[in-house]
């Protein structure tokens, strides 16, 4: 290959698929269900005259459809969707859009594994209980903790047991009253911040310093009998690998306070730099950021929660345990909080991210974490010598790691074209939409990109390729990007207004149909 | 052996690595990672077994491991208890395999990714006319988790800090429903009748306080009865400003009348039973449903996807309804919080309620009635086993009691294993009450003979054959 070439003919499917209520046939079926034998009609009798009439259903307001264009109208709406697998999605910074990969969907799909019930006989599931309890010792060695749950839905949900297991350590020590403080920083994932705010705690955020690292003194002054922990993310979401992140973690100690790692942006330190170094007490992984699983349009997911043995009885139950002979599901945590989710998590995330990861190994591994972020600085290096374009904290003298908060703002001093402009424009080119930041701005005009290991020198240039074509545009010719995008599946919404005022807004079908059909 | 080339990573080329290297102007990924001070490298190297670099190998390993499980496609399953067995439809597996939805991101945009909002909207519109409300989120964690938030939200709401809980609620669902609640929140336990499970009217009235936020009950219960006394119990609540959620199996919906019906303010539940594969527990997805009111849409955790129009004329567009409130918008000072959870199941579940239709739903609840009632009646010739316990019309699951026969729930089930047959669910550390007894689910998978295949099995493990 070697010349660069975007989509300029791109044009993303576009069916105008009406909702699925507007195609309804009354009496057409989808599919018929398998009706009981005749002996067993005539045993049963009249089985719905048990229910009282008042409890028994009178209409059901479903779409009726025939299956061919049940079938259809889900795959038009398939194709109006940009996956990962199927574009170049440096796009989600702080999300790691990674291949995922075929097989392992086979794998899951596997009746030995999509037909277990999660009530069956531990001597029915001893292969899923060794994925369990050998995918557990995979992740100790990643990040040197000492155990693992993966009972957590996603990455959110692994940080909210962590503010879980941080206010039963100090409920045991009858401090809990007194602890009520838990410190972040505000380049950390908000669920840092909204998940120990859920669970009763009071929310310092720490603000950068001058070359963007959590500013330390802020720390200090910070910290007291007060704290029950810090929640931070290293590297933060603008990819800068915090040099003094020991140091943070000794300061909590120091003052009794435990520290959480958030670990959803691990994939560049996989075998290079772990939380136990760091002296974290626990951390977690997005397992389907880090282990190659799909983010299915939001889920399943997957959080890996992991601790140091003296946290461990606060796991949720139940974990999964080796006797030297079997597998089996093991409550001996005795100050266990309860749980966070019915059974054992997203077990199918599980699966795939241990086939994931027994595919590639130690040196697999490791080579991830080396791609990540050779893509990433060769990406960066194109990517600044865009017009209008930078990235935060720039000359600060530190190489980015994994990913990189770019802005727009000179851009938008230019031209008017801001990044959510330029954002919706990159979809005509057959990008998916890109992640700004989190909220708040504090870098204006975000953009946040990460070029993982999945993507090519072709992807990279690509996509640097379509920036710089939408950079000029906007210096040429700001319409075509205010006005984007234009080979979507859809066009720019004409009233965002209409989405906060309850008199407009509608998540059903049937309140939009009160709503704008009298 | 030199290193390989890995198929997942294809700037593992040497040259092409060397390539960006040189772009860069750096020799090596170290001075990349210089940024690192050394005494927080990991040094060593990760003990992690030799990988299956090809995929022909790697898919022998893993499926070496699965073939030591037994499916429930290869043994007759009577388990339900919070994960049901009900068939998916080739369609449902079909449109959340492919690639566009699997592998879409969590947010991404409405106009790129229209498709999956539209698809994700029209769940929601059709969960929201299975239980009869007009707001609904985008699908969270599991049915456990969407009681919690329920909760939560009614505590926000009336500014209460109290919940009665029908006492008859799985127990694993209240563990995660007491976690979510804590600190602020108290969570009850209300009495209920053992020989009938429905609520105690007069316990509730007993407890019930102007610090109560909410009742919650289910209906069909965790124990598999209906909770017949829905309307009662709404008017004791809303007579003391008190909300009402009830939690429901969304596939009884088509015979049993939906929540707000009977007077409920959220309604939650699972998807799970509308057409996704259990998958060891991991199939859950939950949905909250409540009036589009602004009081309750004002709460909501969770992303809600809202319908809106587009500069085309004709053309629908989709956005997020009032995002401000989520901690996405608003960090600690938002509602909770909100995360990535189960779009892609929310998906499946919206393919399989518009396969199955109004029509499929009458059938499939009917159909699994009448099997229950069918079983029921086979097993209660069993001797030593009784079978109604609770005297309610049950759905899909009941109690079955094996005091009679000498055996316990563990030692039965061992039994029926020789028998390739899972038996219910032992509750009789849960509900102690109840006795050595098990909840057994029936649904629409179950042929006579399986349910004959039961019996038979049944009375020769009791009988010791």
């Amino acid at each position: 290959m070697g010349i660069v070439k975007i989509k300029k003919d791109f044009h993303e499917a576009r069916w105008c698929e009406p909702i699925i209520y507007e195609m309804s046939t009354p009496g057409q079926r989808g599919i018929l269900v398998p009706m009981p034998d005749d002996e067993i009609k005539a045993a049963a009798g009249d089985v719905l005259a048990a229910i009282p009439a008042k409890l028994r259903r009178k209409e059901l307001n479903l779409p009726e459809m025939d299956q061919k264009h049940v079938l259809q109208h889900y795959v038009r709406l398939s194709q109006e969707t940009l996956g990962a697998n199927l574009t170049n999605d440096i796009s989600e910074g702080t999300c790691t859009m990674k291949y995922n990969p075929r097989v392992n969907e086979d794998l899951a799909a596997h009746p030995n594994f999509a037909e277990l019930h999660p009530c069956q006989d531990e001597d029915t599931v001893q292969g899923i209980l060794e994925i369990y309890y050998k995918f557990e010792q995979i992740i100790k060695q990643i990040s040197g903790m000492d155990r693992v749950t993966f009972q957590p839905g996603g990455g959110n949900h692994a940080v909210y047991t962590a503010a879980s297991i941080v206010r039963a350590y100090w409920e045991s020590k009858g401090e809990l009253g007194k602890r009520d403080e838990v410190i972040t920083t505000i380049f950390s994932h908000p669920c840092d911040a909204a998940t120990p705010a859920t669970a009763g705690f009071k929310v310092i955020t720490l603000y950068p310093d001058k070359d963007g690292f959590p500013d330390i003194e802020a720390l200090k002054a910070a910290v007291s009998e007060r704290t029950a922990a810090i929640f931070m993310t290293n590297p933060e979401d603008i990819g800068l690998y915090n040099p003094r992140v020991d140091e943070f973690v000794k300061i909590v100690h120091s003052v009794g306070g435990l520290c959480f790692y958030d670990q959803a942006n691990a994939n560049a330190f996989l075998g290079v730099a772990r939380a136990i170094e760091a002296g974290f007490d626990m951390c977690h992984f997005n397992v389907h950021k880090t282990f190659g699983t799909p983010h299915g349009s939001s889920g399943p997911a997957n959080g890996a929660f992991c601790c140091k043995e003296e946290f461990a009885k606060f796991l949720p139950v139940p974990t999964v345990g080796f006797d030297g002979k079997k597998y089996y599901l093991d409550y001996d945590h005795p100050a266990s909080f309860g749980k966070v989710r019915d059974f054992y998590g997203t077990a199918g995330v599980v699966l795939r991210a241990y086939a994931w990861t027994m595919n590639l190994g130690a040196d697999g591994l490791r080579e991830c974490a080396d791609i990540s972020v050779i893509n990433n600085n060769y990406f960066e290096k194109k990517l600044l010598e865009i017009p209008g374009l930078s990235e935060c904290y720039a000359g600060n003298g530190h190489r980015r790691q994994e990913q990189v908060r770019y802005s727009w703002e000179k851009l938008k001093e230019d031209t008017g074209v801001g990044t959510v402009e330029v954002c919706n424009r990159v979809v005509d080119y057959g990008i998916p939409h890109y992640w700004f930041s989190h909220h708040p701005w504090e870098v204006p005009e975000p953009m946040t990109l990460e070029p993982c290991e999945s993507y090519s020198k072709d992807d990279l240039d690509e996509y640097a390729e379509v920036l710089r074509t939408v950079s000029k545009e906007a210096y040429e010719n700001p319409e075509i990007v205010m006005t984007a995008p234009h080979k979507a599946s859809a066009h720019k919404r004409n009233d965002d207004a209409a989405l906060d005022d309850p008199a407009k807004w509608a998540t059903t079908w049937k309140a939009y149909v009160r709503k704008h059909r009298k | 052996m030199s290193k390989p080339v890995y198929p997942y990573i294809p700037n593992s080329v040497p040259e092409e690595k060397a390539k960006l290297l040189k772009e860069i102007g750096i020799n090596s990924v170290e001075d990349i990672f210089k940024e690192i001070p050394d005494h927080l490298r990991f040094k060593g190297k990760m003990n992690i077994p030799e990988p299956f670099l090809s995929e022909y190998e790697l898919r022998r390993h893993v499926e070496g491991l699965l073939a030591k499980n037994k499916s429930c496609k290869d043994y007759i399953n009577f388990l339900g208890a919070g994960t049901w067995q009900h068939y998916v439809p080739s369609v449902v597996d079909e449109i959340i395999s492919r690639d566009e939805f699997l592998t879409a991101y969590v947010v991404g945009d409405a106009q790129g990714d229209h498709g999956k909002w539209q698809a994700l909207f029209e769940s929601a519109s059709m969960i929201g006319e299975m239980v009869g409300m007009e707001a609904v989120n985008k699908p969270t964690y599991d049915w456990a988790n969407a009681i919690a938030i329920a909760c939560r939200m009614a505590a926000r709401m009336t500014g209460r800090r109290e919940i009665l809980v029908a006492g008859t609620i799985s127990p694993s669902r209240l563990s995660v429903v007491k976690n979510y609640c804590k600190p602020e929140i108290k969570i009850e336990l209300v009495k209920y009748d053992s020989e009938t499970g429905l609520l105690d009217l007069n316990d509730l009235k007993a407890r019930i306080s102007p610090n109560t936020a909410a009742v919650y009950f289910e209906n069909p219960s965790y124990l598999g009865f209906i909770e017949t006394q829905g309307e009662a119990i709404a008017k004791i609540a809303h007579d003391n400003g008190t909300e009402v959620i009830v939690g429901v199996d969304p596939s009884s919906l088509g015979v049993l009348a939906a929540p707000a019906d009977y007077g409920a303010d959220f309604a939650v539940g699972d998807y799970q039973p509308l057409g996704l594969h259990m998958q060891w527990g991991g199939g859950l997805a939950g949905f909250v449903c409540t009036r589009d009111d602004k009081r309750y849409v004002a709460e909501y955790p969770g992303l809600l996807y809202g319908i809106t129009t587009s500069v085309q004329e004709g053309e629908y567009c989709f956005g997020e309804v009032f995002f401000e409130r989520t901690s996405y918008a608003s960090r600690e000072k938002g509602k909770d919080f909100i995360g990535t959870t189960t779009a892609l199941w929310g998906i499946g579940a919206g393919v399989y309620m518009a396969l199955m239709g109004p029509q499929g739903f009458r059938e499939l609840g009917e159909g699994i009635m009448q099997r229950v009632q069918y079983a029921q009646g086979l097993l209660s010739n069993i001797k030593g086993v009784k079978v109604p316990v609770i005297k309610s019309p049950c759905f899909k699951e009941f109690v079955v009691n094996f005091d009679g026969t000498g055996k316990t729930v563990s030692e039965i089930n061992k039994g029926l294993l020789e028998h390739k047959i899972f038996g219910g669910k032992d509750i009789s550390q849960e509900f102690p009450e109840y006795g050595n007894s098990a909840l057994y689910c029936i649904t629409e998978v179950h042929t006579k003979e399986d349910i004959k295949k039961l019996a038979l099995a049944l009375e020769q493990v009791i009988k010791g054959l």
